[in-house]
């Protein structure tokens, strides 16, 4: 039963409010962990076929548009902070500072979707979606290696996967946001909004991960041709 | 212990306190959500049953005249799919352990009630895409989905399969996550780590391998299903793909999925020893430690399943000696378990017999394994029957024998009645001379040279074929015998009360069936595991609670 | 008929009686440890059964010293078995130098195999006894694994890259051949067999049903058809790498790493070209990706790897 706006109490299978936020805890922590599992087998592709294809890789990375995939990761790493700042307000019982912050969370967040589709329209204009699309541009009348293709697949699959789980944050926040203003949590109750947190924090750390292995590949490289 | 007044059922129990359908499908009680799953894991139990029985028709005779080819090997693919994914890797956590789990550590539900609801709605929903695949037609790759086979050229319902074998996973990885946190954070007071049930351990270490093991089965599901739709080259060769990482990243889950399989399974044995020779385990750190030594060890083996694929001298001599590691604590539980008869005393009861099945045909299975592991074997026995007797000795000689006597032992409990026993100890002798005959030929026909996945073979082969079918059909006999009299139970069984076999274990200080709270007052824990040992005293349960529970 | 079940497919291999002894020793290892557990088992479950119904047993004293002794004892076996199985397989990874060669193709469903001097058959391999024989093999399409139970020996046959295995038959015969990776609808028609011939059996089974070309020549001819010869020959003004003594040497790429150029570069450098050039050459050589078959790879394969023999200029 709910009583003067603290939220639910504790439910039935825990014996205090205590046990039901480390448990709430820990079982956020192990599904990240799962989550590390999950990205790792690409993350895994990933390495195997850097290692074969090194000068595909470069080649395909710099068609990427590093100042674009620099400036969506401020926005994550911000998105990030203002996460954090939900929490605490959350954990301060100030429900509209809440609110305030986790708009604003969903809206960087949306920025950084938003770049990312311009980004996909971009690959899909250059003919750089592997496939029955594959049509890259010849850079001097030499085609770009085969193996070039690998590099996209695995862009589109990381970065979408990605992308994937920004969506569905962005769901759990639009739930935090209404949960929020229905008065369900107070400086004892408010382990959703900091698992939630630890949940995007997690999806910020991917990123910070695929900026570099992705954008930046061989930057240091001078090309002798193209 | 036995008690002169007759037991009746308690007025209230979990499967009486609410009534209709809503009240099942929408349920979070732990003991609920654990009969849904043995009703989903029976059903796939026996479709998978079903395309075996298919499969060993077929292999009566050499040529391949049952059924076409593309038929056999979409049959031997949906046993393989069925009964890896919807039976073996979930049953024992899902069926046993979601029932057992909180009752065994005094708490009234896991951590995530309604996680654990969603985790059966999961399994379902990807056991009915895995249907659908096999009712539009299909698929032929083998449970393995190698590439560039599936990848590429197969021309079955690989997606469908896939989808339903990745939705599934997540369900997998639901009730490890909801295990681990209600074993750290929901045990009784005065329940230490260890005076925890070995069931107990067994399952928190297959939680760990399920938390970080399906994870990556389902990003190379994933993965396929990219390849097949859009052609994206990572499995491809001509485009610099590699079929062979296919393997690496499949295997890197499959084989630590074989100690999902297992440890439920010795944990369940370590019960059902311990009560049936009335004593102690032998070894109880041991036997603990050794299931989370398997747990992790079993992350590091996974390439032996490619000895002939490819991989380097010494990628293959590390694998090799790592697999060989891998058996060590499975042999110190062998011996432990046998340790623990030694002057005790034994009964005979079904599940008993079930145990001690299982022992042997686990040792039998698990040392066939070595012989996978020795190298310059591995390359004659590779892909040939030799690996379907051993992986079969150990899946179904070993889990479906600990299942089986883990279901019979807590039956009473479940469902408040008792089955009758010289049927369960008639059905089990059956099923063990039947899978004896079955699996034992395989491994001589794989010694001689039987390739696997075959429609058809050589003449040569046919007398140890017909044997193993001969086994195969006695062995499905002895399945159909518990359905029907465990059924029969539910209505004219003897009622059990909260304790029919004398166990120690909390979960048998609750009534049979239990309430929907499991425990009226959370139980106080003061004494170790297993304490049959009490001069004098008939055993009595290991808790003292602040008042008795009703009766 | 009972008497006539075979415990052991034939020994045809200097492998075949190694692989079988340790094979042996495993058996009598895992027999005994399995008779001496079902033993334990049936001999603890009758003598300690249970005589009354309220028998509660003596407590047993737990022993480290066993633990530690049913450990150690087991990993000490294992590693006799891991090691004297690593020992027979390193020998099964290394052929000798002086293996007669012969190529495989897989493909669904069949086996194309190739001898040096031209010979090919189809889901039939001729070999002599007592002679190594090294086979190099590549799929054209789907994994396949080529399975000579008699020799105990196997190799998964990849698309895109070659494997191999070798062999010293030892006993004249036929023995049977299979795939053992499952390849699709016919893999259990994937089959043939071995035929083991005296050595002045097989010269004569080689010198039989004129085939024409060697592989050698099969190479060459290639080479001409496919213009290889306008880029690649030792005159100044060449557009590709001089191929003459070019095989077997390391090679500077344009990207700065090095390479051998052995089988694997050279068949990837003329499906895949654009992948590793050479150093000082342009990548303009066009791909015979789809245009020249995995059996006329081997055969040019045989033809460039001939050039090493001839003189510099």
């Amino acid at each position: 039963m709910t009583e003067h706006g603290t939220a639910s109490a504790v439910a039935h299978q825990f014996d205090d409010l205590e046990q039901q936020r480390e448990a709430g805890s820990l079982g956020m922590w192990l599904f990240l962990i799962t989550e590390i599992m999950f990205f790792g087998g690409m993350f895994t592709a990933y390495a195997v076929y850097r290692y074969a294809y090194y000068n595909a890789f470069i080649e395909g990375s710099s068609h990427l548009n590093v100042p674009l995939g620099a400036a969506n990761t401020v926005v994550l790493i911000v998105s990030s902070l203002t996460m954090a700042l939900a929490v605490h307000a959350a954990q301060r019982g100030k429900k509209k500072a809440m609110v305030a912050w986790l708009a604003l969370t969903i809206v960087l967040g949306g920025a950084f979707l938003g770049v990312k589709v311009v980004e996909y329209k971009d690959k899909y204009d250059h003919g750089l979606i592997p496939g029955a699309l594959w049509n890259p541009k010849h850079e001097g009348g030499v085609a770009p290696p085969a193996e070039m293709q690998l590099f996209f697949s695995l862009y589109f699959a990381m970065t979408g996967m990605h992308a994937l789980h920004m969506v569905i944050g962005i769901g759990i926040m639009l739930a935090l946001m209404r949960m929020a203003l229905r008065g369900r949590f107070s400086p004892e109750y408010y382990a959703p909004v900091e698992v939630s947190g630890l949940y995007w924090h997690f999806v910020d750390i991917v990123w910070i991960f695929l900026f570099p292995l992705l954008y930046l590949i061989g930057l240091h490289v001078v090309k002798g041709h193209g | 212990m036995t008690d002169a007044r007759q037991p009746a059922l308690p007025k209230l129990h979990y499967l009486n306190a609410d009534y209709g359908i809503k009240s099942w499908l929408l349920t979070t009680d732990h003991k609920r959500i654990a009969i849904l799953y043995l009703l989903g894991v029976t059903f796939f139990f026996f479709v998978g049953g079903l395309f075996a029985v298919l499969v060993r028709v077929e292999l009566l005779t050499p040529a391949g005249d049952f059924v076409q080819a593309e038929t056999y090997n979409k049959l031997f693919t949906m046993h393989g799919v069925f009964m890896v994914f919807f039976f073996l890797i979930p049953t024992i956590p899902a069926v046993l352990g979601n029932f057992l789990v909180p009752l065994m550590i005094g708490a009234r539900d896991l951590a995530f009630p309604r996680i654990n609801l969603l985790s059966w709605y999961i399994y379902m929903a990807g056991g009915a895409f895995t249907i659908l695949a096999m009712a539009a037609g299909g698929v032929d790759t083998g449970w393995t989905f190698y590439t560039p086979y599936s990848s590429t050229y197969a021309n079955t319902h690989v997606m469908l399969t896939g989808i339903g074998v990745f939705i599934t996973g997540f369900s997998s990885i639901l009730t490890g996550l909801n295990f681990i946190v209600t074993i750290h954070k929901m045990r009784a007071p005065g329940l230490t780590w260890f005076r925890l049930p070995l069931f107990i351990w067994a399952h928190y270490a297959t939680s760990l391998i399920m938390i970080l093991g399906t994870p990556v089965v389902a990003i190379t599901v994933l993965l396929l299903a990219l390849e097949r739709a859009f052609r994206i080259g990572i499995f491809d060769p001509a485009l610099g793909g590699d079929p062979v990482l296919f393997q690496h990243l499949f295997w890197f889950y499959s084989h630590p999925a074989v100690y999902i399989m297992i440890l439920p399974g010795m944990g369940v044995v370590n019960e059902l020893i311990t009560c049936f020779s009335r004593k102690k385990i032998f070894g109880y750190h041991f036997i603990a430690f050794s299931s989370v030594a398997i747990a992790l060890l079993g992350f590091l083996v996974w390439a032996h399943h490619m000895f002939v694929a490819g991989l380097s001298v010494y990628a293959s001599l590390v694998f090799s000696v790592l697999s060989f590691l891998v058996a060590i604590p499975s042999a110190i539980k062998v011996f432990n378990w046998t340790a623990t008869l030694y002057k005790g005393s034994v009964s005979y009861q079904a599940p008993m017999l079930y145990a001690m099945g299982f022992i042997g045909l686990f040792t039998l299975g698990g040392l066939t394994g070595l012989f996978l592991a020795t190298l310059a074997v591995d390359i004659h026995v590779h892909d040939t029957y030799f690996v379907v007797a051993h992986f079969h000795y150990i899946m179904v000689g070993g889990m479906v024998m600990a299942y089986m006597g883990g279901l019979h032992y807590w039956w009473p409990k479940m469902t408040g009645r008792m089955y009758p026993d010289t049927w369960a100890r008639f059905a089990a002798l059956v099923i063990f001379i039947g899978f004896n005959l079955t699996f034992f030929p395989q491994f001589v026909l794989g010694y001689l040279g039987m390739p696997r996945r075959y429609h058809a073979y050589p003449e040569e082969f046919q007398v140890l074929n017909v044997m193993s079918t001969a086994g195969a059909s006695i062995l499905g006999v002895g399945y159909l015998i518990p359905f029907f009299y465990l059924m029969y139970s539910l209505r004219y069984g003897a009622i059990a009360g909260p304790n029919p076999w004398g166990a120690k274990g909390l979960e048998w200080e609750t009534p049979s069936p239990p309430p929907t709270e499991n425990f009226p007052v959370t139980p106080m824990v003061t004494e170790e595991p297993y304490e049959y040992g009490a001069p004098g005293a008939a055993p009595r349960g290991h808790v003292r609670p602040q008042e008795a529970p009703g009766d | 008929m009972w008497t006539g079940i075979p415990l052991f497919p034939e020994q045809a291999s200097t492998f075949a009686r190694e692989v079988d002894l340790l094979y042996l020793f495993l058996v009598g290892v895992s027999g005994f440890f399995t008779v001496a557990i079902f033993t334990l088992v049936f001999y603890f479950a009758v003598r300690y059964r249970r005589r009354h119904a309220d028998e509660i047993p003596p407590a047993v004293a737990e022993s480290a010293t066993l633990e530690i002794a049913w450990s150690v004892i087991p990993l000490g076996i294992t590693m006799v078995m891991f090691g004297w199985g690593a020992k027979l397989y390193f020998e099964m990874r290394k052929p000798p130098s002086e293996a007669l060669q012969m190529w495989v193709v897989g493909k669904q469903w069949m086996w194309k195999i190739q001898h040096p001097e031209g010979k090919r058959e189809i889901n039939e391999l001729h070999v002599p006894v007592g002679r190594p024989v090294r086979l190099q093999m590549i799929s054209e399409d789907v994994i396949h694994s080529f399975y000579i139970p008699a020799f105990r020996i196997k190799q998964d046959v990849l698309p895109g890259r070659y494997s191999e295995l070798w062999f010293e038959a030892t006993r004249p015969g036929e023995y049977h051949l299979f795939c053992a990776e499952y390849c699709g609808t016919k893999h259990s028609g994937m089959i043939g067999k071995v035929v083991v011939m005296e050595a002045a059996a097989y010269e004569q089974w080689l010198m039989g049903t004129p085939t024409g070309e060697t592989m050698e020549q099969a190479g060459e001819r290639l080479f001409v058809q496919n213009n290889c010869n306008t880029c690649h020959h030792d005159r100044a003004d060449a557009r590709g790498p001089v191929l003459q003594g070019a095989f077997g040497k390391p090679v500077r790429l344009e990207s700065g790493q090095t390479v051998v150029v052995d089988e694997a570069y050279v068949r990837e450098s003329i499906l895949n070209p654009a992948g590793k050039v050479v150093a000082g050459y342009r990548p303009v050589m066009p791909t015979y990706q789809g245009q020249i078959s995995e059996e006329g790879v081997l055969q040019l394969l045989a033809y460039i790897r001939s050039l090493r023999e001839r003189p510099q200029k």
